[in-house]
């Protein structure tokens, strides 16, 4: 597409507008905007969406134990209410894991509930869910087990909270904590998000004292191993020598979260879901936190030099020059010989809370245009950047989410870096507890569209004809239909890694397979295509 | 292993279901609201409900699976969904333009109460519904039985909704498949056809969840029961139920909402069962069995005895869905195998009562467990005890499967990870011979997998 020849965004919002009823289009067009940034525009965002849209978004419940709490193996989740929820969030996300020996705990296989039935909705769940967690101790001896409220428990007032500390104290040797993770809390997967970020830094940050060995510590916040991407970054910071000690939660483990304040750093990568706990650790423990994209190959390069700055060590800086050197060159040589096939082509985004963002880094580095993009669960800061989160309203369903308060601590809290010197990394470019969001790294005429509907995406597609398109499983097929090509990029369509160099280079072979078939052009059949001339017929 | 935590040792639990056999009501109701010709499933309930019912819907079927939600929050939870509803209802009508809207409940909304019939009701007074549109609903709570009985209740919403009497009988023959593919609905419409009866057949998903690709995505694709043919369902002269708990209350509200008369059988799985509903077929038309069914008949019957050898004796674990399971067994021990380990996580007694009955007289052991405590943890544990030969279920199953290194077949729902089930039937003679290849092709290949070199086999 062009946007100058084709519909104008205004035109296009008008008649988006008018479809819906009028109430609703005028929310609608809130949540529409056009990148430009030199007339900076407030985005809608992380506000409920009207009944009755057809809506990408999930719940609070997927957010927290999906999202937030699935990658991590060791856990025994149990999900406390119908059998539903726990069904649906079991392995469905892609979240690989490689467990340390072949007898480590490994329960991300195992799908745990409650199974609740009218009885336990009529006079209350909590014995059910003492016996189900006695049950799983006896069975699995597990070094945790979490609780997650579905939609009922928080209706007919099971105190899940009450339930684990009473359970934690009769193991003794197993930490059990809950989750008030209802699937109506917030407008969408972020308030899961943001449950938690809670939960994990209340019950399990902090209690384990042995620290990592390793001269420059870091975690990595927001990355859970879909597809692999996790074990191609481990594999960067091993070569770099930077020493990984927890990741929240691509392949984790619940030792790794328990040891994680003995970092100096922590990265943050999807910063909708995890910003919350890089904050409260930061508060708490004196690390710092930084933004960083390992989606993409120059970014990733960008993402490993700030460590180095970061860090300031001549011999880490050498060593991570190193590393780039080999891997960077090899991986834009590889994205110049697809770019010849993909050089101004058109993307449109719409996924997540940061991929819609990150992605488009690799879409960059193939000549790829990204027409329009936005979030599924995003928040104004996710669109325009940290500075907007002053003037962010907060309304109801922000407010129904627990603010942790959290405190300097007295024995474990260390100063990593002064003011001055934080200032300094800064000004060098580091996005120090900083987040500049989506669209300043936009064009200008890109449309951004926050929570899009479905009807919305089939209308961007007619005007707008591009050449690919990523979202999720929802909207694959129906966009397909259309002779689009979709690629997932919350599952990545069973495929992956495309995080880091190795990741980047997977990635630009997957479109350049997806905007390069003619089987698209296979859809209408002989019969139906126009006559060709006859051959003349030599006498 | 995948699953290093499964042991021999198979305790009491009376509270905790690991890897469940079944999952919740609104993704079934959801699955039969969309053999509705222009219906729009709608989950009154919060956001994720929706979403996971379509995600699991679509990896299912590799189809778009389009539904809204009446997106519930916490204030909604608290003061009544009525006016998500109402505003959903508006909405849909004004963007989506289906002609029925089928809502179904959740536990979310079961548990504070809110009357479906009341709200849809005040739609319509409020003139939300416009003129010739329907909503129709199903109450399904998540903690009362299972999808299976989801697709149960939708069944009845649609039957109460939108089935109505005339005067005039129209003479024709009512099917209410249970939960079936897309394609096995198909094949059951034709066997009736061919039989010469003139069907109408709800909720009827082909040509909805196998869509063609045709360059344009049909918002509400050619296939399902259209409005007009089921208000005329209650003129029919008689009703077939296929499968006692998906067909079963259908079946029996039609006679007794409309009086016609019906018949239940089991979905037609295997040689036995596709016989009966044959019968069935044939005591409503009156007609002669065509050539075309009685050779579809004996090719299956000669495929099955020219194999018998290397399906007799073979041991065989399975979970799944009732409607399913009670004629899956009956053709594996009609083929002289050993179905020896059944679950199935849908509640009802009348299931293990129809499966005791299979081998009623027959010297066989058979571990049969459904409802509360039979989840895929228990079977994997019998297994451990117990080896089998095959195992057969929907996509979880791969996991215990390849642990246990068992041949593995995939069958029922969902199958996340193969594509063939929304296209090729396992009903009727013909399924049945698809089954029996998938079968055979797994047994055969294992033969020569691990048959040492001077036993392997170049005929078979």
């Amino acid at each position: 597409m062009s946007t100058s020849s084709s519909l104008p965004f205004e035109e296009f919002r008008g008649e988006i507008a008018k479809a819906y009823p009028s109430k609703v289009g005028k929310k609608r067009m809130k949540s529409m905007i056009q990148a430009t940034p030199r007339e900076p525009r407030e985005i809608q965002a992380n506000v409920r969406t009207v009944p009755g849209i057809i809506s990408q978004r999930g719940c609070t419940y997927a957010g927290c134990k999906g999202v937030v709490l699935g990658p991590t193996r060791d856990i025994v989740n149990i999900t406390h209410g119908p059998i539903g929820c726990g069904f649906y969030s079991w392995l469905t996300r892609r979240n690989q894991t490689r467990p340390e020996t072949p007898e480590s705990e490994n329960y991300m296989t195992y799908c745990f509930s409650t199974d609740m039935q009218d009885e336990h909705i009529v006079f209350g769940g909590e014995t059910r869910l003492k016996e189900a967690i006695q049950e799983a101790y006896d069975l699995f001896h597990p070094k945790a087990i979490a609780v997650f409220s579905t939609c009922p428990v928080g209706l007919i007032g099971d105190d899940v909270h009450a339930v684990a500390r009473e359970m934690k104290a009769k193991f003794g040797d197993c930490n059990v904590f809950g989750f008030s993770c209802e699937g109506y809390k917030g407008v969408s997967q972020s308030a899961g998000h943001h449950i938690a970020n809670n939960q994990i830094f209340k019950h399990v940050v902090g209690t384990e004292d042995e620290a990592p060995e390793g001269e420059f510590r870091v975690n990595l916040l927001g990355e859970y191993n879909i597809g692999g991407d996790a074990f191609e970054i481990e594999e960067l910071f091993e070569a770099c020598g930077i020493t990984l000690v927890s990741t929240f939660s691509g392949n984790s483990t619940v030792s790794h979260f328990a040891r994680a304040h003995h970092a100096d750093l922590n990265l943050v990568m999807c910063h909708r879901s995890i910003n919350y706990l890089a904050e409260m650790m930061e508060t708490k423990y004196g690390i710092p936190w930084m933004k960083v994209n390992f989606i993409g190959a120059a970014a990733t390069a960008k993402a490993l030099r700030k460590v180095g700055e970061y860090f300031g060590d001549e011999a880490l800086k050498a060593k991570i020059e190193k590393v780039v050197a080999g891997k960077l060159t090899e991986t834009q040589e590889y994205a110049a010989e697809v770019r010849k096939r993909t050089q101004g082509k058109t993307a449109m985004l719409f996924v997540g809370g940061s991929r819609a963002h990150h992605y488009q880094e690799l879409f960059k580095e193939l000549g790829m245009k990204t027409i329009a993009a936005g979030y599924e669960f995003g928040h104004r800061d996710d669109y325009e950047g940290r500075t907007v989160i002053p003037d962010i309203t907060i309304d109801a369903d922000t407010r129904n989410i627990e603010e942790l308060k959290v405190e300097r601590d007295p024995e474990l809290y260390r100063e990593r870096k002064t003011e001055a010197e934080l200032e300094a990394l800064k000004a060098k470019g580091l996005e120090i507890a900083d987040y500049e969001g989506m669209i300043p790294d936009m064009d200008p005429e890109a449309f951004v569209i926050d929570d899009v509907s479905h009807y919305e995406l089939e209308k961007l597609m007619e005007h707008y004809k591009p050449d690919l398109i990523c979202a999720g499983i929802k909207e694959k097929y129906a966009v397909q239909k259309w002779g689009v090509p979709l690629k997932q990029l919350h599952n990545y369509d069973y495929g992956g890694p495309y995080a880091a160099f190795g990741g980047a280079r997977n990635f630009y072979e997957e479109i350049d397979r997806m905007v390069g078939s003619k089987l698209w052009d296979m859809v209408t059949p002989p019969w139906l295509r126009p006559l060709e001339p006859r051959p003349v017929e030599i006498v | 292993m995948l699953l290093r935590h499964t042991s021999t040792d198979v305790a009491e639990r009376n509270a905790l279901t690991v890897n469940p056999a079944k999952t919740c009501q609104p993704i079934g109701a959801m699955y039969a609201a969309l053999g509705i010709h222009g219906c729009l499933p709608h989950s009154h309930g919060s956001q994720g409900c929706c979403s996971y019912h379509r995600s699991t819907l679509t990896r299912h079927y590799k189809e778009p699976v389009m539904a809204a939600t009446s997106s519930f929050t916490e204030g909604a939870s608290v003061f009544g969904g009525q006016a998500n509803l109402l505003k959903a209802i508006e909405t849909i009508f004004s963007v989506y333009k289906p002609e029925v809207i089928a809502v179904h409940s959740t536990c979310l909304s079961e548990t504070i109460g809110d009357d479906l019939n009341q709200i849809v009701q005040k739609a319509r007074d409020d003139g939300k519904v416009p003129e010739g549109k329907k909503v129709i609903f199903a109450s399904t709570p998540s903690y009362v039985g299972s999808h299976v009985t989801g697709y149960a209740n939708m069944v009845q919403g649609i039957i109460r909704g939108l089935v109505e009497r005339h005067a005039e009988p129209t003479g024709k023959l009512n099917i209410i498949p249970g939960w079936c593919e897309p394609a096995d609905m198909a094949e059951i419409k034709r066997i009736a056809l061919a039989m010469g009866a003139d069907v109408t057949m709800f909720p009827d998903t082909s040509n909805v969840m196998n869509a063609p690709m045709t360059g344009k995505h049909e918002f509400y694709p050619r296939g399902g029961a259209t409005l007009e043919e089921l208000s005329r369902a209650g003129d029919a002269a008689y009703t077939i139920g296929l499968g006692k708990f998906t067909a079963g209350p259908g079946a029996e509200m039609m006679d007794k909402n409309f009086s016609t008369p019906h018949s239940l059988q089991d979905l037609p799985y295997g040689l036995a069962a596709t016989d009966r509903y044959i019968m069935a077929l044939k005591r409503v038309t009156g007609g002669d069995v065509p050539e075309e069914l009685n050779t579809e008949r004996g090719r299956l019957l000669d495929m099955m005895t020219d194999m018998h050898q290397y399906l007799h004796g073979k041991r065989v674990a399975i979970f799944g869905d009732p409607d399913l399971l009670v004629p899956l067994t009956e053709f594996l021990r009609d083929l002289d195998m050993r179905p020896v380990q059944v679950i199935s996580g849908t509640p009802g007694k009348a299931f293990a009562k129809r499966m005791k009955e299979l081998f009623e007289g027959r010297n066989a052991q058979v571990n049969i467990k459904n409802g509360q405590g039979a989840d895929m943890f228990l079977l994997h544990q019998w297994m451990k005890n117990e080896p089998v030969d095959l195992l057969i279920g929907n996509s979880y199953g791969k996991y215990i499967a390849r642990d246990e290194d068992t041949s593995f077949l995939r069958m029922g729902f969902p199958i996340l990870d193969r594509v063939g089930h929304s296209y090729f039937p396992y009903v009727g003679y013909t399924g049945a011979m698809r089954l029996l290849e998938k079968m055979l092709g797994l047994f055969m290949d294992r033969q020569d997998r691990d048959a040492p070199e001077e036993r392997f086999e170049l005929a078979m």
